[in-house]
């Protein structure tokens, strides 16, 4: 027990005295998560530039939404590619026999698409217009009232508001994303250290249990994970204002708990690596393709051989339940599961390290 | 110069590869009680490798190594040997205080006997001043004086320390080897690498390892007689010819 406390206090000195490293730990996060949340934030209202040729029928340029688009008129015979460069249009409308012909910058294929939705919409619009105007012509001529019901549609939210933005899909997968890859580095650093400075033969010198130093390692970093998340949760909510609607509790548990599983993969995988660049290697080849599989691309369109791969990877199953907890609001029932199989990783790798100190010492 | 003939530690027909390569091949070699063992060679000649199979850091393919009759590798006897091995091996971020905290606990101290035994090793490699100083500030020489008072913080039986001199001046360096001489004269067992022949002088026996071998073994006056030579380096260098 004396070992165990003796590796739990130095490791928390070690991290309190490398400010860098805290700073690391613990700012770089929020300093990432301010600019994300800015970045998607502010371009929500932007308008599509759309240039028309003045053969189009005005009908379809009325029926337009004016709140989503600016239309700029030009004569027919130009060149459209040019227009839409020289001034930056997003799309450019002319008119050819019975066809409307949209040529799309399609930079951003999402602006293609919301082009082509809002112009279906504004022939629909108009041919309804045109419809119901016949109506009003028959219904006089016959004098039956024909009584059109006049819908409006009122959205409803099962999770978030109208005011919900991609920041809110993706920040409980984030928040669980930055805990692993900031503990995942720092363990697995602190561990190449230990080798290469020769502490960890000194280490092994002593009657020290293997399980100890793993427990140590797992209680000492554990508590800076803890700290870590508490300042992104607590920033997230009180600073960038991100609605969570369950358990707060439950979302601490279970960064914690990702937090602990980053610590025995940073672990584990350092045991490959001889230097601290060879850690940094394992960056794109364990972590980024985490962030792929956890939720921020949905996954129901992937081909079913995909989708398996995410189920290797811990990270989904602490993206699914953090967006449970946070956005959806659900409780232990439901994230029992994701728990589960994260603690089923814990212990794993937590066994593979205390085995894997064998090339060290071989009792 | 043995004073008894109590064996501390013995290593038995000990062979150890590395894939192919051949590191340790048959060595034998047994340590008493009050004796400082010296194990001289060139680089990468086994002698940390020796060591290593004798702590069970180790495992030999073929042979035998035990430490106070126990078949190592144990870890309950790892609580009665202290080693120093060729890097300081200490944590930078921390002063020689935590640093000596940290070791005197893993070895199973604590309390008023930690502090104590502290003040007393401190003491002897003349630290004392720089127990609050963070280590990273500490010269190389400092450095090792340190690591050396970690190594025997736990007034250990067996002390097996890889190449404790280097980086030492001159006069700290035949301090530590009074000191040395102190221990063993308390029973304790040394065993002690180095590249430092009037080092080698010092000890009880010189094992010279060559290539992974035993090339001979024996008391700094046996070798000499053997190799008719005036000193362990020459002794060094004949070896050295006649092994190639």
């Amino acid at each position: 027990m004396i070992q165990f406390k003796a590796i739990l206090i130095r490791v928390t000195k070690e991290i309190l005295r490398d400010k860098r490293t805290l700073a690391l730990m613990l700012l770089a996060p929020i300093l990432i998560l301010t600019l994300m949340n800015l970045v998607f934030n502010s371009s929500t209202d932007t308008k599509l530039k759309i240039g028309v040729a003045d053969n189009v029928p005005s009908k379809i340029i009325q029926s337009l939404p004016s709140s989503k688009v600016t239309i700029h008129h030009y004569p027919n015979s130009l060149n459209r590619a040019k227009k839409i460069q020289s001034d930056n249009l997003d799309a450019f409308v002319g008119r050819s026999k019975n066809k409307l012909e949209i040529t799309n910058e399609n930079e951003d294929p999402t602006k293609s698409s919301q082009v082509k939705s809002i112009f279906a919409n504004a022939l629909l619009v108009s041919k309804i217009k045109e419809l119901s105007l016949i109506l009003k012509k028959t219904s006089l001529q016959t004098s039956t009232k024909q009584t059109s019901s006049n819908l409006k549609i009122k959205n409803l939210y099962l999770y978030g508001n109208s005011n919900s933005t991609f920041f809110d899909k993706v920040f409980p997968i984030l928040i669980g994303f930055f805990v692993f890859f900031f503990v995942f580095l720092i363990s697995g650093i602190a561990l190449i250290r230990e080798r290469t400075s020769g502490t960890l033969d000194r280490l092994l010198a002593t009657p020290i249990r293997r399980s100890q130093l793993v427990l140590g390692y797992l209680a000492g970093y554990g508590l800076f994970a803890v700290l870590q998340t508490l300042l992104i949760v607590l920033f997230a909510i009180y600073v960038l204002k991100v609605a969570i609607v369950g358990n707060l509790l439950l979302v601490l548990l279970t960064n914690i708990l990702v937090a602990l599983v980053a610590l025995v993969i940073g672990l584990f995988v350092s045991t490959f690596a001889n230097s601290e660049f060879q850690m940094m290697q394992f960056i794109p080849i364990i972590v980024v393709p985490q962030v792929f599989f956890s939720g921020i691309i949905p996954l129901d369109t992937m081909a079913h051989w995909v989708r398996f791969i995410s189920y290797l990877l811990p990270l989904s199953y602490a993206g699914n339940a953090l967006t449970a907890v946070m956005i959806k609001g659900q409780g232990l029932g439901v994230i029992t599961n994701d728990w589960l199989i994260l603690l089923v990783f814990l212990f794993i790798f937590t066994f593979l390290n205390i085995i894997g100190l064998k090339r060290y010492r071989k009792v | 110069m043995a004073k008894s003939n109590h064996t501390i530690a013995s290593i038995s027909h000990i062979s150890k590869s590395f894939g192919s390569k051949k590191v340790l091949s048959n060595i034998t070699i047994n340590i008493c009680e009050g004796q400082i063992l010296g194990l001289i060679g060139p680089s990468g000649s086994g002698k940390t490798t020796t060591i290593k199979c004798l702590l069970g850091m180790e495992r030999a393919d073929t042979g035998l190594a035990t430490i106070f009759g126990q078949k190592m590798p144990n870890r309950q006897i790892l609580e009665r040997i202290g080693y120093m091995g060729q890097t300081d091996a200490l944590y930078e971020n921390l002063t020689a205080l935590e640093n000596l905290t940290f070791f005197g606990n893993l070895m199973g101290i604590s309390g008023a006997e930690l502090t104590s035994t502290i003040d007393k090793n401190m003491a002897l490699v003349n630290l004392t001043d720089s127990l609050h100083q963070i280590v990273a500030n500490f010269s190389g020489g400092m450095k090792r004086r340190l690591s050396l008072a970690i190594a025997l913080l736990a007034n250990p039986d067996l002390i097996i320390l890889d190449e404790p001199t280097v980086g030492i001046d001159p006069s700290l360096r035949l301090d530590i080897w009074t000191q040395l001489r102190t221990l063993a004269i308390a029973q304790k067992a040394i065993i002690v690498t180095t590249h430092v022949m009037d080092e080698a002088e010092k000890c009880d026996l010189v094992g010279l390892i060559i290539n992974g071998e035993i090339f001979a073994l024996g008391t700094p006056s046996e070798l000499k007689e053997k190799f008719h030579a005036t000193s362990i380096e020459e002794v060094f260098l004949k070896a050295e010819v006649s092994s190639k």
